[in-house]
């Protein structure tokens, strides 16, 4: 067991959990975006953000990926984490300020509204859709591509992956419903949007028809439906 | 249209590739080492060629994908066998790096970012390469060039469209060797 300190109250974690782990654990919030109890943690939102304290001062760390420490002394609410969620925050907003998980994790810690400019898009790439495919599902069919501002959730070279088996659990653990069930009707049986270069044909079992399926939107590049 | 060779560049043997990864240990580790090596063979990465590295490799496709698609070093598209790279950081910019762009677009007949439809030349921009006060630089096979005038890339051109008149002279089988064995790298 592991003793520290989370905003004034002592706390013994098991060895091995991270500082979100062990804040939740014990009824203290911290806001979280990428994070998602089923995957290891990514560290790519920094909404969880907690301020440490070190013999050369305060320092801060990501929770969700740092390991809890024996005498660690932590605090989760202070001037300079709450101006850093803020700005996390805002970004947030100006590129996916339209869906409500965002407006409502914005809100959360005080924002609202957005001093920035972003192209809109309600994927805020973190990742979680790709992680679950890979982790839970054990198929990759979807990764992160491209990079910087160009960077984009696609099947390999933004065809339908021949490796997906359509189980929807991306659907489910995207926080911004960027990838949505929407598309998926009684006979039109994908989850993704993804143009693919294999002409699908009727299916002899169910009563699936591609062509339908096709009408629906295949033109997208990305995603986003 | 395309010459065989031309095509055999686009088309990976399956062969070739497999040498290629025979030479890599195979692991999830060697996956730059493999996909840099594709790249140096072909001047891009063939999307077959892909497919064969995640058949071979314990890494998803997708993985796969995502690597080639994140480093400036990989190309998905074909590339050609010249390469111009003009510098637009700012002092190259500010020193007149569209000019020179412009003259190679017109000598080329391509646009920034493109490859001519023979693979022979590809122009392309790059961010400031650390030699401001030469600046507008042009990085070729042949090096650097820097203080670059519109005259000057008119003399660069024919440099360059030199080398590749006497590998052409050898007629195009010989080219498409001379691309694959090269390992003389660039500067
Ligand atoms: S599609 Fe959804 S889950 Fe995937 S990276 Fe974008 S926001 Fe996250
Ligand atoms: S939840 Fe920790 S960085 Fe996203
Ligand atoms: S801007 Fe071109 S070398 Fe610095």
């Amino acid at each position: 067991m592991i003793a520290l300190t989370i905003d004034g109250k002592e706390i013994e974690v098991e060895t091995g959990r991270t500082l979100l782990e062990a804040a939740r654990e014990n009824g203290i919030h911290i806001p979280t975006l990428c994070y998602h109890e089923a995957l290891k943690p990514y560290g790519g939102c920094r909404m969880c953000v907690v301020e440490l304290e070190t013999p050369r001062g305060p320092r801060v760390v990501a929770s969700c990926t740092y390991p809890v420490e024996d005498g660690a002394v932590v605090h989760t609410e202070t001037d300079q984490i709450g101006q850093l969620r803020k700005v996390a925050a805002q970004l947030l907003m100006a590129r996916a300020g339209h869906t409500p998980f965002i407006q409502e994790l914005a809100a959360s810690v005080g924002v609202d509204s957005t001093p920035y400019t972003l192209p809109t898009d309600s994927c805020v790439l973190c990742s979680r859709c790709v992680r679950a495919c890979q982790e839970i599902v054990g198929i990759g069919a979807i990764s992160m591509a491209n990079r910087g501002s160009d960077r984009v959730v696609a099947p390999p070279f933004s065809i339908s992956s021949a490796d997906c088996i359509e189980c929807a659990t991306c659907v489910q653990v995207c926080p911004t419903d960027a990838i949505t069930l929407k598309l998926i009707t009684d006979r039109n049986r994908t989850v993704h949007v993804w143009p693919s270069e294999f002409a699908r044909g009727a299916c002899r079992l169910c009563e699936y028809h591609a062509d339908e399926w096709m009408d629906v939107g295949a033109q997208e590049q990305t995603v986003h439906g | 249209m395309a010459t065989t060779g031309q095509e055999r560049i686009i088309q990976p043997r399956v062969s070739d590739i497999r040498k290629i990864l025979d030479k890599q240990s195979n692991g999830a580790s060697s996956l730059l080492a493999v996909l840099e090596d594709i790249q140096h063979q072909y001047r891009f990465l063939p999307r077959d060629a892909l497919i064969m590295v995640s058949e071979r490799i314990p890494v998803p496709l997708s993985r796969v994908y995502s690597v080639a698609t994140f480093y400036n070093a990989f190309s998905l598209k074909p590339r050609g066998r010249h390469c111009f790279q003009v510098c637009t950081g700012t002092a190259c910019h500010v020193r007149g790096a569209t000019l020179v762009i412009n003259r190679l677009e017109t000598l080329l007949g391509i646009e920034t970012g493109e490859t001519s439809d023979d693979l022979e030349y590809t122009l392309e921009t790059v961010n400031c390469l650390g030699a401001c006060a030469l600046g507008p630089i042009v990085v070729t096979e042949q090096g650097y060039d820097g203080m670059m005038t519109i005259s000057k890339v008119d003399k660069l051109m024919r440099r360059v469209h030199s080398l590749g008149s006497e590998n052409a002279d050898a007629g195009k089988p010989a080219q498409v060797d001379a691309a694959a064995t090269d390992t003389a790298p660039p500067a």
